[in-house]
């Protein structure tokens, strides 16, 4: 039964968001607790070579300042450190020991018993350093870059294919790195409960990645620590891994045998994951009707000099476009840098961008509409596993997506709409993303009154997991919503993985089936063993939930309620947990889809640059709420507008040191530069991916939109801008 | 943050008397800079004078036809005061044309006259910065300097003073009164904020112990002809890459008066008096206002990331004046440039 799923309907967690009730790691209360603050180097390179904390000592209301002469032990085996989503490499090991590998590093922890003399104290802490060389700057470095494994094996001749095209584009689009600036601060409040065993509440997508790491790092049993994060606010790929102030709060705690607060400042938090910058280049060469021949796809990306992170820039047009040749490479250069990290869309943000700018100005070598050359090379298959597609209703999201925008009225030639003083321009792109899916385990109490529990360790980043895990609870079980309440992000329960990959939609609601349907099969049993029961001869699967009662799928005249059963068999509640897996099907490449429309006006004389239009057609599969939905979708295109103008993270190479590590000078879009969003979801029916057809919509909705908005920009203005974010000085002259 | 004294000022007098008694000490109104700057290490006053409840929150007329504007009025008070909305259009719009709602409920008008510039290195102890710890070098000049100044810079910093609120004020030839020590002063607004010199560390030439009690404008408020453009990164909410007050009379075509202030440009309002006499006399025509923009630009020099800052404030001097000139200021609540 649907009266939830596929519905708009509102966040269950939504009224205690907005009133205050929702509390949030920093916000948890503890007797006698200490506040850390963290103090962090000022070089990118070297090692301290003297860490004076007395005068910080003598401050009153500090009880110590650690650091990695005076700390509690820590684990020291890499293994320890190397959480789920760990790259390879020697993770960073915060307080460890003398070395400083990025500005930004935390080194010492001030610990009192409020936060402002922490601060304070933190001031007073005396560092000396002994610098090493060092180089930040991608650029400055590419030389020194060094591929990873390759993205994709290549097919065919990709440089033979180039070269014997009748239409070549070749060129590099340059990404910066981004910061993530979720709303809520990373925060940890460590609550110790006495003999050794600590209750960590912490910002974090994922409770059982940190419970692991925690307890490898500082060597406790599984009993000993228990990490909840009930409400994160944003995080968007930096919560992924265990971020270092959980650690020093852990430490805090562990050294003072008292419960401590490490709670990081807007500043402080551009010292920990971001977008890495990548320098792209993409090479397409096509027949003159269209058909590509060749796609070449190489990207140079920045790492630390500790872990190899890397994702997949390069090899959507597998994905997209057939191609008889194709080669992909993805290559890293080492600095002297924090690790990049997962930051919406990691990969295809940047990468698609690239490509979808490429085929952008391929269509106008071409003399070809871009919708045009997408369909004369749009592929069926995934092209690298050649694999048909669990389903792909991208040509739908064109057609759809053109339809609304309006596109058929566009005039090909750039500079050739205006309005006022503003030129017009229309650009468009497509957007790709994986459809993941992940084993979840989900847990059901179903009391006789008719309400349930429905619990698991999954993390609710703000994406609105509570509200579908509800939904399809509900569903499942016959209840009204209200009855259901939801517990997530406790280490102690059913067992998740980290909240990322837009893998949770799907893998949370098809968990919270499978242990429903455990639930109906003891209902049934109790059921069938009443005397004179209606269902005495019913199997399974011809059983429903509907209304408070098991009912016959093909007799819904013959129902036993939930009270009844439950009270005949002498019961007062159920409880099943089940861990679901999907089967893996290997017939069929998964994904979603997105066909993205951007009108932008640009002011002529002073290249002042408004995206006053978007449109963005999305195949998802099913959608398991349109208003949640939705909202993901229109977040991801703010981003993406961000992405496209303004979002740059600036650094000083010879520092080694960010210059806009705030957000007053680290821009996103406010609401002025915000106008008509207009987000369609076109049916995507898909019978192989799960039971209930779901893919996922966490990353779809940026990905294609700077690129849409580039392209629209050089419609407008005929000025093609490859280094990004698009900000006005690169339109003037 | 550094351990600070606090003091609440029980009238002008005792503000000045807290202020020469203790040369570390800081005047603090909204507290919106000031308090930003602290918790960077940037300011470390060793005590606090607030002088938020102080009775300087009037807009009052004064005998000659002009306003005084008390030195804690709150920005958003001052560009909705319905006296300034009539009579000071030009003052309003750039009031609104900076930070945002909340702030500019806080902010008041002195502090935004005393507001510190935004340079990155500014705000970074670990970087070497003239303005923040005088000697230790420009990071700025051979640094970032995307947004830095293109006027009046020096060899010991370029950066820009940030305030929308003072080029407003620069155009309408406005007056800063001052109390200290040995009693109250005025000055003009253009002489009140300094260039950096070899001196980069002193904002303007507020002395020792004094503080602004009000600022006062004179009676023509060039309530028709007027508008005030920003041009920044983003729609709003962002400090200005270029901004332009301008303020025109007109006698039918023929410009009989002209204000030209630039901000975002200097470490000042920036206006050229050469520029605004060419106007007068002439023509409200794009090819007068563009000879105006020349001679504003007159020496404009720039640094490896700012080249286009001179381009850009010429063409936003043109348009400026021509939607004064046409009666059409910018509004600052639409999402457009007009
Ligand atoms: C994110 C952000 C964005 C912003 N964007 C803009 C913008 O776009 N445009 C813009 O113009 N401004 C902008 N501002 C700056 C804002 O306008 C100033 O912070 C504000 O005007 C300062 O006023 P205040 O009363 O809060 O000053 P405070 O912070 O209290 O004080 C600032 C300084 O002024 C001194 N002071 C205060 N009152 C007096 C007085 N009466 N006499 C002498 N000295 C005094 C203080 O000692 C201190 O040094 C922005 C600020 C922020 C934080
Ligand atoms: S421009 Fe001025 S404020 Fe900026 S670093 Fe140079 S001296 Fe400091």
């Amino acid at each position: 039964m649907n009266a939830y799923v596929g519905t708009p309907t509102s966040r269950v967690d939504g009224r205690a968001k907005v009133t205050g009730a929702a509390k949030y790691a920093g916000e948890f209360p503890a007797d006698g607790l200490l506040h850390g603050f963290v103090v962090e180097a000022t070089i990118p390179c070297g090692r301290i070579a003297r860490l004076d904390t007395s005068e910080a000592l003598k401050v009153k209301g500090v009880l110590d300042v650690l650091t990695h002469a005076k700390r509690p032990a820590l684990a020291d085996k890499d293994e320890a450190w190397k959480d789920e989503v760990a790259p390879e490499g020697s993770p960073f090991r915060p307080l460890y020991d003398d070395t400083i590998k990025f500005n930004g590093q935390p080194i010492a922890l001030v610990v009192a018993e409020d936060w402002e003399t922490a601060k304070f104290a933190a001031t007073l802490v005396r560092v000396e350093y002994e610098q090493n060389s060092f180089a930040t700057d991608l650029e400055g470095e590419r030389s020194n870059a060094a591929e990873m494994d390759k993205p994709h094996e290549p097919r065919g001749d990709a440089a033979a294919g180039l070269a014997q095209a009748d239409v070549r584009h070749d060129a590099e689009y340059v990404i910066p790195t981004e910061h993530h600036n979720p709303m809520e601060l990373y925060a940890t409040t460590a609550v110790w409960g006495g003999n050794g065993k600590l209750t960590v509440y912490d910002k974090t997508q994922g409770v059982q990645n940190v419970h692991k790491f925690l307890c490898g790092v500082f060597d406790r049993k599984p009993e000993d620590i228990r990490v909840i994060s009930p409400y994160v606010g944003g995080a968007f790929g930096s919560g992924l891994r265990p971020q270092y102030q959980v650690v020093l709060a852990t430490l805090g705690a562990l050294a003072l045998k008292r419960s401590v607060r490490v709670v990081l400042t807007r500043q402080q938090m551009y010292g920990l994951g971001y977008r890495p910058m990548t320098i792209e280049r993409v090479a397409l060469g096509a027949r003159s009707d269209g058909r590509l021949d060749a796609v070449t796809h190489e990207a140079i990306a920045v790492t630390s000099r500790y872990e190899d992170f890397a994702r997949n820039d390069t090899g959507w047009a597998e994905q997209l476009y057939s191609s008889p040749n194709s080669r992909f490479s993805h290559k890293l250069v080492h600095l002297d840098v924090s690790t990049p990290c997962d930051m919406r869309a990691p990969g295809a943000a940047s990468g698609v961008c690239a490509l979808e700018c490429a085929m952008d100005e391929l269509a106008i070598a071409l003399k070809l509409d871009p919708i045009e050359l997408r369909l004369k090379c749009y592929s069926d298959r995934d092209q690298s596993e050649n694999l048909p597609y669990s389903s792909k209703q991208l040509r739908e999201c064109y057609a759809r997506g053109a339809d609304a925008f309006g596109w058929s009225r566009r005039n090909p030639a750039p500079r050739a709409m205006r309005d006022g003083k503003e030129l017009v321009g229309w650009g468009m792109a497509t957007g790709v993303w994986e459809a993941l899916q992940m084993p979840v385990a989900v847990r059901i109490v179903l009391t006789s009154n008719g309400h349930a529990e429905v619990s698991c360790a999954a993390s609710d980043i703000g994406t609105g997991t509570y509200t579908i895990v509800a939904q399809v609870a509900a569903d499942a079980l016959g209840l009204p919503i209200e009855n259901i309440s939801v517990r997530l992000a406790d280490s102690t329960l059913p067992q998740a993985p980290v909240e990322g990959g837009s893998w949770m939609a799907a893998s949370s609601a098809h968990a919270v089936l499978a242990a429903a349907e455990e639930v109906r099969k003891e209902l049934l049993r109790l059921a069938g063993k009443m005397p004179g029961s209606p269902l005495a001869d019913a199997g399974l699967a011809d059983t429903v939930l509907i209304d408070g009662s098991i009912v016959r799928s093909s007799d819904s005249s013959r129902a036993v309620s939930i009270a009844d059963a439950m009270r005949h068999g002498n019961i007062e509640r159920i409880e099943k947990e089940k861990l679901n897996q999907f089967d893996e099907d290997k017939k069929h490449a998964r994904n979603t889809h997105s066909a993205v429309f951007a009108e932008v006006k640009v002011d002529e004389q002073l290249g002042v640059i408004r995206v006053t239009r978007i449109v963005s057609a999305v195949a998802a599969g099913r959608i398991l709420n349109t208003k949640t939905g939705r909202s993901q979708i229109m977040g991801g295109v703010v981003w993406g507008i961000g992405m496209a103008l303004h979002e740059e993270t600036v650094m000083d190479h010879r520092f080694g040191r960010i210059m806009n590590a705030n957000i007053a000078e680290y821009h996103i879009p406010v609401n002025a530069d915000i106008h008509d969003i207009d987000v369609i979801f076109v049916d995507e029916p898909d019978a192989h991916i799960n039971a209930l057809g779901v893919k996922g919509l966490g990353e779809i909705g940026i990905v294609g939109v700077p690129a849409a908005i580039a392209n629209a920009v050089y419609h407008a203005t005929g000025k093609r801008i490859r280094r990004f974010p698009i900000t006005l000085d690169k339109l003037l002259d | 943050m550094n351990n600070f004294q606090y003091s609440r000022a029980a009238d002008v007098a005792d503000a000045i008397r807290l202020l020469t008694a203790d040369p570390g000490a800081k005047l603090i109104a909204g507290g919106t800079n000031l308090i930003d700057l602290m918790k960077e290490n940037v300011e470390r006053p060793s005590r606090l004078i607030d002088i938020s409840r102080l009775p300087l929150r009037n807009v009052e007329e004064t005998d000659d036809g002009g306003l005084r504007i008390g030195a804690l009025v709150p920005n958003s008070d001052l560009a909705y005061h319905p006296l300034i909305e009539q009579r000071y259009p030009l003052l309003a719009s750039a009031v609104l044309a900076g930070a945002s709602a909340q702030l500019r409920n806080m902010a008041s008008v002195g502090g935004n006259l005393m507001q510190r510039t935004r340079c990155g290195y500014f705000y970074d102890t670990a970087t070497p910065c003239n303005k923040r710890s005088p000697g230790s070098g420009c990071s700025a000049i051979h640094g970032l300097n995307r947004n830095h100044a293109i006027l009046g810079t020096s060899a010991s910093c370029i950066a820009t003073n940030p305030s929308d609120m003072s080029v407003a004020l620069a155009a309408l030839g406005a007056l800063v009164h001052m109390a200290g020590p040995s009693g109250a002063r005025t000055t003009a607004l253009t002489d009140f904020h300094r260039l950096p010199g070899d001196t980069p560390h002193i904002d303007t030439n507020l002395g020792a112990g004094e503080m602004i009690t009000a600022v006062e404008l004179p009676p023509h408020g060039f309530s028709h002809n007027y508008s005030y453009l920003k041009v920044r990164d983003r729609l709003s909410y962002a400090f200005a890459l270029v901004s332009v007050a301008a303020a025109l009379e007109l006698d039918g075509n023929t410009i009989s008066e002209a204000r030209v202030a630039l901000g975002g440009v200097a470490h000042k309002p920036w206006r050229s008096l050469e520029a605004e006499s060419a106007l007068r006399g002439q023509p409200a025509t794009a090819d007068q206002f563009s000879r105006a923009a020349d001679l504003l630009l007159q020496g404009a020099s720039t640094s490896s990331h700012n080249g286009f800052k001179i381009e850009l404030a010429r063409r936003t001097i043109v348009r400026t004046l021509t939607q004064a000139a046409s009666a059409t200021p910018q509004s600052q609540a639409h999402k457009k440039i007009a």
